[in-house]
C-alpha cells in the first residue's frame, strides 16, 4: 500500500483519473473545481496526456464527445452552472453509447447562485442532465479517499456500460484536504472496437450518432438501452450502512451532508437514541434495495440534504409508503451543523429519554 | 486527546492556510485522522482567510469547524466573528501585536501573544503564524515534537525548503513564550 | 468496356438525399476523391453537422462521428486530440458553422487545430426550410425574412473566410463554388491542399463553398446557378484569404 498523503478533494480526482488512465482532459475554469483543471494543466504533458482549456463548457463537452467517440478514457470538470452548458452534449454523448466521466463540485445555485458547497443538483444528475430518455451512473463520494476510488471505479463501469458516469463532488469535498493513499496506475487501455478512429482498411466504417429519423428505430434503441438500465439498477446499486441494525430513525445522506449526519448519529446513540445512517454511494442507480429492507425494521427516515429536498422523493419511492419520510436541509451554500441534524433525530424520537 | 478542532482566522498571507495544513500534516505523521478546510472564494482576495483543521483519533465527521476547540486570530474581525462560537474551556491564541481588543469571554483560556512582535525582533518578519503554531502546540501538544517537524518539512514547498530553518526558528520562539 | 468514371471508393453505396441541383454531392464527391488520391481513408474520421448534411455519417466510407448543431469543430478537436494521426475533417452548412458554432469556429481556428473544415454556404437554412442564415444576402427573402433582409434589424452577413483569415491559427482559408467545370478543378484542387496541409500538421483549414439551394431559393436548377454567380458571387468573392504557404523543406 502506498504512503498516506494529505491531498485536496480536486487534486484527488485529477490524480485519480491519470492513475486510471485517463490522458485527455478538456475544460473551464469555475469555482470551486479549478483545482482539477490546474492540476491536469500540470501533470498531463508530464505523462504524454492532453490537457486543453475549451472557450466553454459547451465546447469543452463536445471535445470530450469527440475523444470519447474515438475511443480513449476522457474526462471534464465542472461546477453547477457548467453542467447546465454541458447538459447538450452529455445527451448526446448518453445518446451516442460513448464513455466519459464528468465530475461535478456542486455550489449553490439556482443561476450563477454562490460558489459555496450545495447538493442542489440532485435532480438534474439523476432525473435529466439533459433531453431525452437516458441516465448517468451517479458516484456520490463522501471522504477523499473514497473519490479517489471512485473515479478510478467511474472509467470502469463507463467503458463496461459504454456510458457517461458523473462524479457528483461538492465544495467542501473538492477544498478540504484529508489523507489519502493513491492507486498504482495499472494497465487501462481497453479493446474499443466500436470506436471512430479510422477503420485502417481493415472493417467496415463505425459511426458514433445519435440520429434516427425513423421512430420506430429510435424506440427500439432507447428500449435497448433502458435494458441495459435494467441491469445496471439490479447490479451496480452501492450504499453504505452505519448502525441501521437496530435503528428506528434512519437518516438518509450522501456526500458532504452523511459526513455531518454520521456525527449527528453518534451525538444521538450516546443519548441512547436508536439512531442509523444509510449513505447512498450510487445516486442514479439508487440505493433502493438497502433502503427498502432497512424500511422493514425502522419507525422513521429522514433525508438530510444540502438543498430544499431532492433526494427525498428517491427515499419516498423506494420506502413506498411503510414509514413516515422527513426531511431536513440547508440550502445555498450553508453546510448543516451535526447538531442541526441531532436536533431532528431528537424531535423524531419525541425527545431524549 | 481524542479530537481536536482548530479555527484559524485572519488575513489572506499572514500564512492561515500554510500553519493548517502544517497542523494537518503533522495530525497525519501522528497516525491520526485529520482534515483540512480553507475558506475559498472572492473572500480570499485581499479579505479574511479561515482554515478548520480537524485531528482526531476517529473518523472525521464535518470538516467545518464551528465550535473550535481552539481559535487562533490574526486580525481583529476574525476574533470578533469567531470568539463566541469557542467552546467553553477552549483556547484563543491571537496575535496581540495587530489586535488590541481583550476577549470578554472569561469560560475560555485566552493567550495573548505579541506575535508579529516577537517574529519581527528575531528578524523573521512574516514568521507570526509560526510562532503562533509554536505556542499552539505547546499549549495542546496535538502531535510528537517530531511529527511537529514532519508536518512542516511535508508542507513546504520544495523551492522554499531554504526558509525551513526560519519556521523552526519561529515556533520555537513561541514555544519558549509560554 | 472501359469505365470513365466511377463512385468514389470513399463514398459509400447509399443514395444522397439531396435536392435536385443541390451541389451537396459533388462537394461530398470531391471530398471523396481527394480522401482517394491521398490513400487516407482507412485513418480518416468525418465529423457531420447538424443541417441538409446531417446523414452526411452514412455517405463516407471513413469512421464518422455525428455531432450536436454547431459543435462539429470540438468535437473534431477531442477526436483529433485522441488520435493526432487520424485525419480529422468537418462538413458544416452556414448555419452550424457561422450561427450557433460561430464560437466552436472561431476557437478551433485560433487554437490552430489540425482539422478541416468543408463549410457549405448556401445563403440560407436548408433541412428547417428556409430560414435565415447567418451568410442571408441583404435584401433576400427567407421564410424569417419575408420582406427580405433588412441588415438594420437583422444584421449582416459574416463574410467567414474574411473574418478567420485574421487568426494565427489559420493555415488555409479559401473560398470555392462548383458552378461549372473549371470552378470544381480549383475546389478540388483547394480540399486537396486542406488535407495535405493537415497531414503536415499546420493549423486550421477552412474550405467555403459557395453552393446552391434550389428548394429553399425557390428557383430552377439552372436558375439557381444564376442566382449564385450574380447575387452570391459578388458578396463573397472567391479567392485564397489566406495560404501560410508549402511547407518549407
Amino acid at each position: 500500500m502506498g504512503e498516506r498523503v494529505l491531498m485536496k478533494g480536486n487534486e484527488a480526482i485529477a490524480q485519480a483519473a491519470i492513475s486510471a488512465g485517463c490522458r485527455h482532459f478538456f475544460g473551464y475554469p469555475i469555482t470551486p473545481q479549478t483545482e482539477v483543471a490546474a492540476y491536469m494543466s500540470k501533470m498531463m504533458p508530464k505523462v504524454g496526456g492532453v490537457y486543453l482549456q475549451g472557450e466553454s463548457e459547451v465546447a469543452s463537452i463536445n471535445m470530450v464527445l469527440g475523444a470519447a467517440a474515438a475511443g480513449v478514457r476522457v474526462m471534464t470538470s465542472t461546477s453547477s452552472p457548467g453542467i447546465s452548458l454541458m447538459s447538450e452534449g452529455i445527451s448526446y454523448i448518453a445518446g451516442s453509447d460513448v464513455p466519459c466521466v464528468i465530475v461535478n463540485v456542486q455550489r449553490g445555485g439556482p443561476g450563477l447562485g454562490g460558489i459555496q458547497p450545495s447538493q442542489s443538483d440532485y435532480f438534474q444528475a439523476t432525473r435529466s442532465t439533459g433531453h431525452g430518455d437516458f441516465h448517468l451512473i451517479v458516484f456520490a463520494p463522501s471522504t477523499i479517499q473514497e473519490t479517489v476510488d471512485l473515479v478510478n471505479k467511474a472509467f470502469d463501469i463507463g467503458d463496461k456500460y459504454r456510458m457517461p458516469v458523473m462524479i457528483l463532488s461538492d465544495g467542501m469535498l473538492g477544498q478540504m484536504m484529508e489523507p489519502v493513499v493513491l492507486p498504482e496506475e495499472t494497465n487501462t487501455a481497453k479493446d474499443k472496437p466500436w470506436a471512430a478512429c479510422g477503420h485502417q482498411g481493415k472493417r467496415k466504417h463505425n459511426v458514433i450518432n445519435s440520429l434516427y429519423i425513423d421512430p420506430n428505430e429510435l424506440e427500439r434503441l432507447v428500449r435497448e438501452r433502458f435494458e441495459k438500465y435494467k441491469t445496471i439498477q439490479a447490479t451496480e446499486q452501492m450504499a453504505e450502512e452505519y448502525m441501521t441494525e437496530d435503528a428506528d430513525i434512519i437518516v438518509v445522506a450522501y456526500g458532504a451532508s452523511s459526513r455531518v449526519s454520521r456525527s449527528a448519529v453518534d451525538m444521538a446513540r450516546k443519548q441512547g437514541i436508536k439512531a442509523g445512517l444509510i449513505r447512498p454511494i450510487t445516486l442514479w442507480p439508487y440505493p433502493v434495495d438497502t433502503i427498502k429492507k432497512v424500511a422493514k425494521t425502522a419507525k422513521v427516515f429522514l433525508s438530510v440534504e444540502m438543498s430544499m429536498g431532492q433526494m427525498v422523493d428517491d427515499v419516498r419511492l423506494a420506502v413506498n409508503g411503510a414509514v413516515p419520510v422527513e426531511f431536513y436541509g440547508r440550502t445555498g451554500g450553508i453546510i448543516p451543523t451535526p447538531k442541526e441534524v441531532y436536533d431532528q433525530i431528537v424531535r423524531l424520537n419525541g425527545g431524549v429519554q | 486527546m481524542s479530537s481536536l478542532n482548530i479555527l484559524l482566522a485572519g488575513f489572506g498571507g499572514q500564512g492561515i492556510l500554510f500553519t493548517g495544513k502544517v497542523m494537518a500534516y503533522a495530525g497525519l505523521m501522528e497516525g491520526k485522522e485529520v482534515s483540512w478546510l480553507p475558506s475559498y472564494g472572492p473572500e480570499m482576495r485581499g479579505g479574511t482567510a479561515n482554515c478548520s483543521v480537524c485531528i482526531s483519533d476517529e473518523k472525521i465527521g464535518s470538516p467545518l469547524v464551528v465550535t473550535p476547540d481552539v481559535l487562533v486570530a490574526m486580525n481583529l474581525p476574525s476574533l470578533e466573528k469567531f470568539e463566541d462560537a469557542v467552546v467553553p474551556g477552549g483556547i484563543i491564541i491571537l496575535d496581540s501585536t495587530i489586535i488590541s481588543k481583550k476577549v470578554s469571554r472569561t469560560d475560555v483560556k485566552v493567550i495573548y501573544l505579541d506575535a508579529s512582535k516577537i517574529a519581527e525582533d528575531n528578524g523573521l518578519k512574516g514568521a507570526a503564524n509560526m510562532v503562533i503554531l509554536g505556542r499552539l502546540f505547546k499549549e495542546t501538544a496535538f502531535c510528537s515534537p517530531e511529527n511537529l517537524d514532519k508536518g512542516l518539512q511535508k508542507t513546504i514547498p520544495a523551492k522554499k525548503m531554504a526558509l525551513l530553518d526560519n519556521n523552526r526558528k519561529a515556533i520555537s520562539l513561541g514555544e519558549k513564550s509560554a | 468496356m472501359a469505365v470513365k468514371g466511377q463512385r468514389p471508393h470513399a463514398l459509400t453505396d447509399v443514395p444522397f438525399h439531396y435536392c435536385p441541383g443541390c451541389t451537396h454531392g459533388i462537394v461530398h464527391r470531391l471530398v471523396a476523391e481527394v480522401i482517394d488520391e491521398l490513400g487516407c481513408e482507412g485513418k480518416t474520421v468525418g465529423v457531420a453537422s447538424v443541417g441538409c448534411s446531417v446523414f452526411t455519417y452514412n455517405y463516407f466510407n471513413c469512421d464518422m462521428v455525428q455531432a450536436p448543431h454547431g459543435r462539429a469543430p470540438a468535437v473534431a478537436t477531442g477526436v483529433k486530440r485522441a488520435r493526432p494521426d487520424n485525419v480529422v475533417f468537418t462538413y458544416q452548412g452556414d448555419g452550424d458553422l457561422a450561427a450557433i458554432g460561430a464560437g466552436e469556429t472561431v476557437h478551433a481556428a485560433a487554437r490552430g487545430e489540425n482539422i478541416v473544415a468543408i463549410f457549405i454556404n448556401n445563403a440560407i437554412y436548408g433541412m428547417t426550410g428556409g430560414q435565415m442564415a447567418p451568410t442571408t444576402l441583404p435584401g433576400q427573402v427567407t421564410q424569417t425574412t419575408p420582406y427580405g433582409r433588412d441588415v438594420k434589424t437583422a444584421g449582416n452577413p459574416i463574410r467567414v473566410c474574411e473574418m478567420l483569415s485574421s487568426l494565427d491559427g489559420v493555415a488555409l482559408a479559401q473560398r470555392v463554388t462548383v458552378d461549372c467545370v473549371k470552378n470544381v478543378k480549383q475546389a478540388k484542387a483547394a480540399i486537396k491542399k486542406a488535407f495535405q496541409y493537415q497531414m503536415e500538421g499546420r493549423g486550421y483549414c477552412i474550405i467555403e463553398v459557395v453552393s446552391t439551394c434550389p428548394t429553399n431559393w425557390g428557383l430552377a436548377p439552372q436558375d439557381a446557378v444564376k442566382w449564385l454567380r450574380e447575387n452570391m458571387l459578388p458578396y463573397y468573392p472567391l479567392g485564397v484569404y489566406k495560404d501560410i504557404g508549402e511547407a518549407k523543406e
